[in-house]
């Protein structure tokens, strides 16, 4: 597809993201995010004519998504809304097995002569394709769940809430970062809503109703005189929640080093606006970091990023088989050094967790885009590489028979594939606070939320930096500094874990448009942490004088 | 097939204008006709074709702006999006920095539409994955490829009297090619709008040479190293550079083009006298779009000569505040290059770097336009001219105005993700750190 066959939304606060967003939809009225989308019993039968067409051209496997994706995005800037987009796409996309080989296809046109049409092109292009496949798929089993449904459990859906109202919100957090020293403010929320309809010849038929939403900022400070500029980025979290989300609670508050706070599932977006303005506006004056080691004290809504990028990806099976060596990259995590049972990815403190179920998460699901029941699994116990992530075709190819039940598709349109699923650093046992990171910390840095990142091909070596840096000196935070990266090799950074929170710390950053495979689709995932420490990481000075 | 002719698209835009009550109203109309098929571990993964059109209708009252979009163009499908902008303008909040539709423009049409693109079949790009599959195995290499080719149209009107057209062709090619011991990779891009001009097996040649000449890489110490950049080296360092070429973010004190004291760096000199930067979409080895979405004209733009910013992209809204005319950001990017070819740039080294590619690049600092990437697909060292051995690849830190600085020598232009683009010898690049992934 073409780059402009997508409705582009630029500017959603300059760099934070790395691209336009590619929606697929047509343009609505808010008010029809609202509209209850087709009957279950209706998608059931128009599921089944897709099912039924499939086996008598010969499928032996097909499954049915009935999709309708809602997207609500709001944009401003300082005291003006720059835009808002309503878009909503529905439509049903058919996949079947015939000799052996997959075929897709997709239509808009939901209707038992369309959904036949698309049935029997998928067949079509199955058989066609059977002709160049050299290996025949390979489904794990997986036994028929018969009519079942889940919705994410919100207090209030995003959608419901009229545009005037968050766009209230936005403009207050905006005036208030003006009032407390921003020069220049960017605020966003993302909301999107998808109601998927999965249906298989293995029989099930799986109603799923997909809460996301996601507040961000961009706060700029200026110093004309010297002609200096930072940003600070909001410290907010995409998230599996309704609008809720928004609704300040003091006891969802975290009190960060040097005094910060931090949010874990209820965001007070007027807060985090004038603490930022407050701090991009120090930070024109903060000093330069001195290149070294320094011990790391890194908060989970950072941690978080390097989670995705150092385990996340190297993770997914097929990237480690060289499926996506064109695009993504490959994957140093081989299966021969995970056959060993011996390969250190970490020290013995390090447990992480993949899941597609917990509670507030961006991949929470009770089923996959293939109808697998979704669960929790090791993928580093106890500093051990254990597992992967791999769908029903895939896991055969590491000697298992149970899908994880992380296969998804970005609407109905796309056909389903291998997708990270919440990717979580289990929180440490000793009874550890954010104090007891920082207090025996000789020459160490605090880092809070996301900045810049950048990995290799193979998830080797790693650059971040955070929106929010601290200098921290004999067991104290010293203030905020500038120009701080740092850069390690994904091994020896899980093997330099010293001390990790307890559960009462811990919070989930989040990405919400994650990018994998040709044609590109995106994917919302989350990533849990408690603060954690790791010793004598090299940071660089990244200033320059131009 | 979803290529409209511009009669048709022009009589279907006409009817949707008909149509409106509001203050103001704009048409786009576009369709396209693509396909893809994508490879790796040496067979097809997926092949698909897609083809699709839309009829986008913006209507204004006053600053009070709605848009709708609809797939079918009956007479009745037209006024019903036609009114369904026009209620979802009267809901909306006022756009504060919405301008009115332009009138007329004087546009001229770039030739990007080649016939033998538009024809394009399945079989065509199953022989594109045949090409680069088969040498790899005969040489113990394993491919990974996406080959992507499209025919669209895009046209717009409004009720203020503007309308264009225009029809393009295209396709991308990529291929990673990784020898069976895991040790070497290489990789190749091939873009154009004439397909005419692509040799899949050539092409994937190169990347398979790329592979078998990266093998057993040595590890050099990171720090200043003089670089030969491949154009698919420093294309990504070039682009982002072109993107803070904007008029709003300087005057507003928050880019690298804000001056210190106020204003921008328009007249500044920033980097070596003989970088000369510029966009053209009638250039026929790089065409592009003359008009952007809005309808406003592009036209040959200088944005650096002799090293000296010319101009900044002004949006309409920000030239409607400076009092200036509006300047589209480019649809592509030419850089002016020398005589030298690859061979003569390697040959005039005494020590030195070959960088065939640079990925992953992230923005480190906006202010300086520092980024950090990483080299991959063939990083070579030179020694008296030569290429020595393969070496590892190399984090980098590195600001494209520093870069530019630090210019030895401008070679031949090629072509890449549409800009035309010179290798170029650099001295003094900064590699911060070493990486292990091949």
């Amino acid at each position: 597809m073409k780059r402009r066959d997508f409705l582009y939304m630029a500017g959603a606060g300059a760099g934070m993201l790395a691209a336009p967003l590619p929606i697929l939809g047509k343009s609505i009225h808010a008010s029809e995010l609202i509209n209850p989308g087709l009957a279950v019993a209706e998608k059931k039968v128009l599921a089944d004519v897709a099912l039924n067409t499939a086996q008598k051209l010969g499928a032996t496997y097909a499954d049915a998504r009935i999709g309708r994706y809602l997207n609500q995005f709001v944009f401003t800037r300082e005291k003006k809304v720059q835009n808002t987009v309503n878009t909503e796409s529905f439509g049903i996309g058919i996949r079947v097995i015939t000799n052996g080989t997959w075929g897709f296809a997709s239509t808009n046109d939901v209707t038992p002569d369309g959904i036949k049409k698309a049935t029997e092109l998928a067949v079509a292009i199955a058989k066609a394709n059977s002709k160049i496949q050299t290996e025949e798929v390979v489904l794990a089993p997986v036994k028929g769940h018969g009519d079942v449904s889940w919705k994410t459990p919100i207090v209030k859906s995003s959608l419901e809430v009229p545009v005037s109202e968050k766009v209230d919100l936005l403009l207050e957090a905006n005036n208030r970062a003006l009032e407390n020293g921003a020069d220049y403010i960017s605020s966003a929320l993302f909301s999107v809503n998808e109601q998927k309809y999965f249906a298989s010849t293995e029989g099930s038929y799986i109603d799923q109703d997909v809460h996301r939403i996601w507040p961000t900022l961009n706060i700029t400070a200026v110093d004309k005189s010297t002609g200096k500029f930072k940003n600070r980025q909001g410290l907010g979290a995409p998230m599996g929640l309704g609008y809720e989300y928004l609704i300040p609670d003091a006891s969802e508050e975290v009190k960060g080093a040097g005094g910060i706070t931090l949010y874990r599932n209820r965001y007070n977006i007027i807060d985090d606006a004038i603490a930022g303005a407050k701090q991009a506006r120090a930070m024109l004056s903060a000093p330069s970091v001195e290149p070294g080691k320094y011990d790391l004290v890194l908060e989970p809504n950072h941690l978080g990023l390097t989670i995705h990028e150092s385990v996340g990806h190297p993770l997914e099976l097929d990237r480690v088989l060289g499926y996506e060596a064109n695009y993504a990259g490959t994957s140093f995590a081989t299966l021969d050094k995970w056959s060993t049972k011996e390969f250190n990815y970490g020290n013995e403190l390090v447990n992480l967790v993949a899941d597609k179920t917990q509670v507030g998460s961006l991949g929470a699901v009770a089923y996959d885009d293939e109808g697998v029941k979704c669960k929790e699994w090791d993928l580093v116990r106890n500093g051990i590489l254990v597992n992967y992530q791999a769908i029903r075709d895939q896991v055969h190819m590491i000697d298992q028979n149970e899908s994880h039940g992380c296969c998804y598709s970005q609407s109905w349109n796309d056909v389903q594939f291998q997708r990270m699923p919440n990717v979580s650093l289990e929180p440490g046992t000793e009874p550890y606070s954010i104090d007891d990171m920082v207090k025996d910390v000789e020459k160490g840095i605090y880092l809070v939320g996301r900045g810049s990142y950048s990995i290799d091909q193979q998830r080797y070596n790693f650059q971040f930096g955070g929106t929010l840096t601290y200098e921290i000196e004999n067991g104290e935070i010293k203030g905020l500094i500038n120009d701080a990266a740092y850069q390690s090799n994904t091994q020896e950074f899980w093997n330099s874990t010293a001390k990790i929170c307890d559960k009462n710390d811990y919070r989930m950053f989040g990405s919400f448009f994650d990018g994998k495979g040709q044609p590109s689709q995106v994917s919302a995932v989350s990533h849990g942490c408690s603060t954690t420490r790791f010793n004598g990481i090299n940071v660089i000075n990244t200033g320059r004088n131009i | 097939m979803a290529i409209y002719n511009k009669e048709d698209a022009k009589a279907i835009m006409a009817k949707a204008l008909e149509y409106s009550k509001a203050d103001g109203c704009e048409v786009n109309l576009s369709g396209s006709d693509s396909g893809n098929i994508r490879y790796a571990r040496n067979t097809v993964s997926t092949a698909g074709a897609q083809s699709n059109q839309t009829l986008v209708v913006q209507s204004n009252f006053g600053k009070k702006v709605g848009t709708a979009t609809i797939e079918e163009f009956d007479d009745a499908s037209i006024e019903k999006v036609v009114r369904r902008s026009e209620e979802l303008a009267t809901l909306s909040p006022e756009s504060e920095e919405f301008m009115e539709p332009l009138g007329p423009q004087n546009i001229v049409e770039s030739n990007q539409h080649i016939k033998s693109t538009a024809e394009i079949t399945p079989e065509y790009r199953a022989a594109v994955a045949a090409a680069s599959k088969e040498p790899a195995k005969a040489k113990d290499v394993t491919a990974a490829g996406f080959f992507e080719d499209y025919a669209d149209f895009s046209a717009i009107s409004n009720s203020n009297g503007l309308f264009a057209y225009e029809q393009s062709t295209g396709m991308d090619f990529t291929v990673t090619m990784r020898s069976n011991d895991g040790s070497g990779s290489g990789w190749v891009t091939r873009d154009y709008n004439d397909v005419s001009r692509f040799d899949a097996e050539m092409a994937s040649q190169i990347a398979i040479d790329k592979a078998l000449q990266s093998r057993e890489a040595k590890a050099i110490e990171p720090g200043k190293y003089t670089v030969i950049l491949e154009p698919a080296a420093s294309v990504g360092l070039l682009r982002n550079m072109l993107f803070s070429f904007n008029a709003r973010s300087a005057d507003e004190g928050r880019s690298f083009m804000a001056k210190e004291g106020g204003g921008n760096k328009i007249g500044e000199k920033i980097v070596d006298e003989r970088i000369n930067l510029y966009s053209d979409p009638l250039n026929p080895l790089v065409p592009a779009s003359t008009w952007t979405g809005e309808g406003m004209p592009r036209e040959r733009t200088s944005w650096l000569e002799n090293g000296v910013v010319k101009n900044l992209a002004y949006g309409r809204y920000w030239a409607d505040q400076k009092g200036v005319a509006p300047l589209p950001f480019p649809a592509n990017g030419i850089m002016d290059g020398g005589d030298a070819s690859l061979e003569d740039l390697i040959k005039d080294t005494k020590k030195g770097v070959l960088v065939t590619r640079m990925w992953y690049i992230r923005t480190v600092d906006p202010q300086t336009l520092l980024y950090t990437g990483l080299t991959r697909d063939g990083t070579f060292y030179i020694e008296n001219g030569k290429l020595k051995h393969p070496i590892k690849n190399f984090r980098f830190n590195e600001s494209p105005i520093i870069m530019l600085n630090n210019l030895e020598t401008l070679g031949q232009q090629v072509r890449i993700n549409g800009n035309l683009i010179p290798y170029m010898k650099i001295r003094d690049f900064t590699f911060t750190s070493l990486s292990d992934a091949v």
